[in-house]
């Protein structure tokens, strides 16, 4: 198979994105999708909030939290899909869904997070 | 004997021979708890991709004024983004635990000669992990 060359550096993507979505994603989603919406903790103000994005590194860091653990949804998914669902005969179909999803989703991020005001 | 001959009495079959081989069931996970884990661990992915697009739709309003930051919030107070949100938080939890207790195995340390137990490994990782989450939590929350 002419892919194969490829899979060492997409298995690194999987495994980047694996440690900041095991590292990061967690508190991130604890925070705004739970604590703050439910009360238990005073959400920052809009102002904090929209000073901190100003900084290069938040926005450094923002495109990394986004960008690798897509690269590791895509390398999961398509094996869950593949081992899982034994879905192997629409193979190249979920294969360019899954890596282009993610190639996307990093151009959208690095595409908003570069024009913000 | 020359070698047309040989092929001759050769006789290739245009396709593999099938052997037998019992159809696995699609939902082969179901029915035993580690492959039950195993498949819930890789779907944790999913909603690894669901927090990307939800924090990138949160800068999005972010970014967009106030007004968008506030409905935006407005919807994470949405019963059915609290419920998504909790549930996304139990595999993102389920990823972090599993990726951690792996850790030893992905990385062997040796120090003079002598393998670092896999318990040290995994917890000087969910240590770091602790750090790291007090951190972000406290430049938000400061």
């Amino acid at each position: 198979m002419a892919k194969k060359p490829m899979e060492p550096f997409l298995w690194g993507l999987f495994s980047a994105g694996g440690v900041v979505a095991a590292f990061l994603i967690p508190v991130h989603l604890f925070l705004f999708g739970l604590a703050f919406p439910l009360g238990w903790l005073k959400p920052p103000s809009y102002a904090s909030l929209h000073a901190l994005l100003q900084h290069p590194l938040t926005r450094v860091y923002l495109f990394v939290l986004c960008s690798l653990p897509l690269f590791h949804w895509a390398h999961r998914f398509r094996y869950t899909l593949y081992d899982g669902l034994q879905i192997k005969h629409l193979n190249e179909v979920i294969t360019v869904f899954c890596y282009g999803g993610a190639v996307a989703g990093t151009a959208f991020a690095g595409y908003l997070l570069w024009n913000l005001p | 004997m020359r070698t047309s001959e040989v092929n001759r009495t050769t006789e290739y079959t245009l396709y593999h021979p099938r052997w037998y081989r019992q159809r696995v069931s699609t939902y082969w996970w179901l029915w035993k708890w580690p492959y039950l884990k195993f498949v819930l661990r890789e779907l944790s992915s999913v909603f690894v991709a669901y927090f990307v697009v939800l924090t990138l739709a949160q800068v999005r309003c972010l970014s967009a004024g106030p007004e968008a930051y506030a409905e935006f919030r407005q919807w994470m107070k949405n019963p059915f983004f609290l419920l998504l949100n909790g549930v996304s938080f139990i595999f993102v939890l389920l990823h972090t635990m599993t990726w951690f207790n792996l850790a030893p195995r992905a990385m062997v340390l040796r120090v003079r000669g002598a393998r670092v137990p896999d318990a040290w490994i995994a917890g000087a990782n969910y240590v770091a992990w602790l750090g790291v989450s007090g951190g972000v939590a406290w430049l938000l929350l400061r």
